[in-house]
């Protein structure tokens, strides 16, 4: 039973939310609500484990001289951030929780994304090398787009025609064909969810 | 091994090296660079244009403090140019950390136009679950924002008195780093039809010409170039023209190191071929 | 036939609705006229919309009525001088006409809804309940503001709908699909034989895991940002399992390091089983599962960290991926990695595609669990996707031949109206 209950309240909510899709009725929007409610409930409930989980694991870690430094580091940040939000006023202007979001993770944030730029030259340098048909016209097409997002005045007016056509036809066609494959892919996966013959989510004892 | 075969295999980190001096050099050395507008960011603009003063904009920012440096320009441009208008402006964040970034355009822009929090423009705040959120909204903004941001009612607000719902507002302008554009496509034009527009990172833009060419959404602003057009047309100058230095120096360095490695690989190929061909 | 679908009761609703209509049309010379008439001093004020009537929204819980009517016949006409359309309620005919909209000319119909109930300190006068009986008068207005007549008074009455009839395609092609899917799936554990193509990415899992135990060296498995509903992470956990599987057998360590706690638990679990499946629980250490952060880049650092300090020999990335792709396969490159990846963020897709080894792309994600197990059933699934890619492919070829015949009927037929 401690396997065949948890399918069968996957299945039973799944086959609900399947047809409270189809009744507008007003106790329809009432389950609709109250099981996305839910959902919000269990995700905010679960945070203590994913809590638990970063403590832990950090903890042990300070036993290790390779990963000593990083864990005291990531507890101090933990520490710091959780003992200055506790109140409702740590949101608000000029508070040192505030402080230290728009002055250390902010900015950490955003040099993180900003290795996108080299990592995005290295992997172009390694991969747009023309090495068949296909990749030629990927290079030149790479080319093509890539200048769309460069100002450079004239060159630049002129391809964009040319950029609006690859990225509303070509481009559109593509995407459209990978994007069905995807629903496709989703349904058959959330039916056999439903129907329980995808299980590996369940464990076993 | 010859420079060819070595610029083969070259050291990723002069890579970096190049592209780090590529971002520092306009910072010494500025220049402006002329930016010609795409129809698709002249679409948004055009139709904020056409509303009249005390008509109502939505106002998504939902992209978290990473995103910034790109997003922030545009939807600096948009909020200066509805001020300007003096529309009605609902703001909202799906983000985590938006509250943040709206908060910090609200104060500098709405000071700057003389607009007032509550008779001019309201930043409902933040929930998650943006699917759930704009499905809510949808059915009234109150459902999931009874309060503002800062905890004041709706109804106490003179500009939400006779406002409900997504029917109520011209259009919704998403700014978007993540996924969120697709849950406003999906169950905001999907369920509620109002006009729809986004303002995306570069690299997102290729996924989202498809809603453009489908109908599903009126205008893109694609990336930091899109931000600079939508500041050529709004006429208030901002921090999308003055990256466009950058981003022009960067680029070509990229473009130079592929037009390299695809030189040294077609030499080398041949090389090899040559080498065979001889034995 | 009691079917919740069919809205039989509905249509008898509506049969009833229509002719009280009709009677109160016939009846509305009883009804007091409005006191406002047409402003007779300067300029001309057009005349009044005609034929108004009211009916109820459909598809929706009862909070919503569409009031129609003929255009005036100075609207692009006559004197041609109507520029709007203003509609008035009221919840009785004698009561208090309030305004509910404007419409610009050329329009034939307003919809008028709201359904925020009222509660304690939040009153809603306008609320429209089921059930609900309203008023309605029009007046046709110039630019100048110059007033018609107005309408008579008509009323409709909401109606809860029970089935939502422009979600139909939705449903049909989803019970179709579902139809499709149990057959071929009943097929299969017949024992007919279903080919699927090979796909690298699946192949090479194995002799990725055996590196990894041949070098001593950790695999690194990534889950991405999705939660735990999405789609992409559970086509994740099932390629996990089969990792954990061979992991359990060749004593190679594997660390999953996640970005939500609902991911987490599923994924403890999910690794728990394969060692036991494979008969080595002792093995199993759940603090090679954990939790790192729910926040995007901060979870890209932790995991950039751990494969240059662990100098994993496997990455696998499998799930829900954005901006952070790139940023991960690329150090996994530094680090020396072999990559496999898999996900069904079209935009990432370049990069992964890119920057790894083997890159699974879209479907093939949500395939891995048929590839990997073999199973029957799962290969049924497989093949209805294929089935129903196929009739998607002969729609859209035909859709379009027919819209360029101007033929709309397929269009009407698949369209959605939400």
């Amino acid at each position: 039973m401690k396997r065949e209950i948890p399918i069968i309240i996957v299945g039973v909510t799944g086959v609900i939310m399947f047809f409270q899709y189809f009744i507008p009725t007003g106790w329809s929007e009432f389950i609709f609500t109250y099981a996305q409610d839910w959902v919000m409930v269990i995700g905010i409930l679960s945070l203590p484990l994913g809590i638990w989980s970063l403590v832990k694991a950090n903890v042990l870690k300070l036993k290790d001289p390779k990963e000593r430094f990083y864990s005291a580091v990531l507890l101090a940040g933990f520490l710091a951030m959780v003992l200055t939000g506790l109140k409702r006023e740590s949101f608000e202007a000029g508070s040192v929780f505030m402080k230290l979001f728009n002055t250390i993770l902010i900015p950490i944030q955003a040099t993180v994304f900003s290795l996108l730029a080299f990592f995005i030259a290295s992997a172009a340098y390694r991969a747009f090398r023309a090495r068949s048909v296909l990749a030629t016209v990927l290079l030149v097409t790479a080319f093509l787009v890539m200048l769309r997002f460069i100002p450079l005045g004239p060159i630049s007016t002129a391809n964009l025609g040319i950029v609006a056509w690859i990225l509303s036809v070509p481009n559109m066609a593509a995407k459209r064909a990978i994007m069905m494959g995807i629903g496709l892919g989703a349904a058959a996966t959330a039916i056999k969810i439903i129907l329980g013959i995808e299980r590996t989510y369940m464990g076993r004892d | 091994m010859s420079f060819l075969e070595k610029m083969m295999l070259i050291d990723r980190r002069w890579i970096y090296l190049s592209i780090g001096l590529a971002v520092i050099i306009p910072v010494v050395v500025s220049f402006e660079v002329p930016v010609s507008v795409s129809p698709e960011v002249r679409k948004i603009y055009d139709f904020v244009e056409s509303l009249n003063a005390g008509d109502y904009l939505f106002i998504a920012v939902d992209y978290d403090p990473s995103s910034m440096a790109e997003l922030n320009p545009m939807a600096e441009a948009v909020l200066n140019q509805a001020f300007a208008k003096n529309l009605k402006v609902i703001i909202v964040t799906l983000a985590q950390f938006g509250p943040g970034m709206v908060e910090d355009l609200t104060t500098r822009l709405a000071s700057a136009h003389n607009r007032v929090r509550g008779e001019d423009y309201v930043f409902l705040g933040y929930r998650p679950y943006p699917a759930i959120t704009i499905m809510l909204m949808g059915i009234n903004f109150r459902v999931p924002f009874p309060v503002d941001h800062y905890s004041v009612p709706l109804d106490s607000m003179p500009m939400m008195r006779d406002v409900r719902n997504f029917s109520d507002v011209k259009a919704v302008i998403d700014f978007t780093a993540g996924n969120t554009a697709d849950f406003w496509i999906t169950y905001g034009v999907g369920r509620f039809d109002f006009p729809l527009a986004i303002g995306i990172t570069g690299v997102m833009a290729a996924d989202y010409y498809q809603y453009l060419q489908s109908g599903q959404i009126f205008g893109i602003i694609p990336g930091v170039k899109g931000a600079a057009e939508y500041e050529e047309l709004v006429g208030f100058p901002g921090k999308g023209k003055e990256q466009m230095a950058y981003q022009v120096i960067a680029h070509s360095v990229i473009i130079a190191f592929i037009l390299i490695s695809n030189i040294a690989y077609f030499a080398t190929r041949k090389q090899k071929q040559q080498l065979g061909g001889g034995r | 036939m009691k079917n919740r679908q069919v809205d039989s009761g509905a249509i008898g609703i509506l049969a009833v609705l229509f002719g009280l209509l009709f009677f109160g049309s016939a009846s509305w010379a009883q009804v007091p006229q409005s006191s406002v008439a047409a402003d007779t001093t300067g300029p001309p004020a057009p005349q009044p919309p005609v034929n108004v009537r009211v009916v109820d929204k459909p598809n929706d819980a009862g909070h919503g009525l569409i009031v129609k009517w003929d255009l005036s016949p100075d609207d692009g006409a006559g004197l041609n001088n109507v520029s709007t359309y203003e509609i008035f309620r009221s919840a009785s005919p004698e009561g208090t006409f309030i305004s509910r909209g404007i419409t610009i000319r050329g329009n034939k119909e307003y919809v008028d809804s709201d359904n925020l109930a009222p509660s304690e300190g939040r009153p809603n006068p306008n609320y429209m309940p089921a059930g609900s009986t309203w008023y309605y008068k029009l007046t046709a207005v110039t630019e100048n503001g110059v007033r018609s007549a107005e309408t008579a008074v008509v009323s409709g009455t909401t109606v809860e709908n029970l089935f939502h009839y422009g979600k139909l395609p939705v449903l049909v092609g989803a019970v179709l699909f579902t139809g499709l899917l149990l057959y071929l799936i009943i097929n299969a554990k017949r024992g007919k034989k279903l080919y699927v193509r090979p796909l690298a990415g699946i192949n090479a899992v194995d002799d990725a895991i055996g590196r990894a135990t041949e070098m001593g060296k950790p695999i690194l498995y990534i889950l991405g940002l999705g939660t735990a509903g999405d789609i992409a992470t559970i086509a994740g956990f099932t390629i996990l399992s089969r990792v954990a599987k061979r992991t359990a057998e060749y004593q190679t360590r594997v660390l999953v390091p996640v970005n939500d706690p609902v991911v987490l638990a599923v994924a403890q679990e999910t690794v728990r089983t394969a060692y036991l499946e494979v008969g080595r629980p002792d093995q199993y250490n759940p603090d090679n599962i954990y939790y790192v952060t729910s926040m995007q880049f901060p979870y890209v650092a932790a995991v950039n960290g751990i494969m240059l300090r662990e100098r994993p020999a496997t990455n696998f990335y499998m799930g829900v991926f954005h901006a952070e792709a790139l940023i991960l396969a690329e150090t996994g490159n530094i680090a020396g990695s072999i990559q496999i990846s898999g996900t069904d963020q079209i935009a990432q897709l370049p990069f992964f595609v890119a920057a790894t080894d083997y890159t699974l792309i879209g479907e093939e994600l949500y395939a891995a669990s048929a590839y990997l197990s073999q199973e029957p059933v799962q290969l049924g699934t497989l093949k209805a996707q294929d089935y129903t890619k196929a009739i998607v492919m002969l729609l859209v070829i035909f859709g379009a031949i027919a819209i360029t015949a101007g033929w709309t009927f397929l269009r009407n037929l698949v369209t959605i109206n939400l």
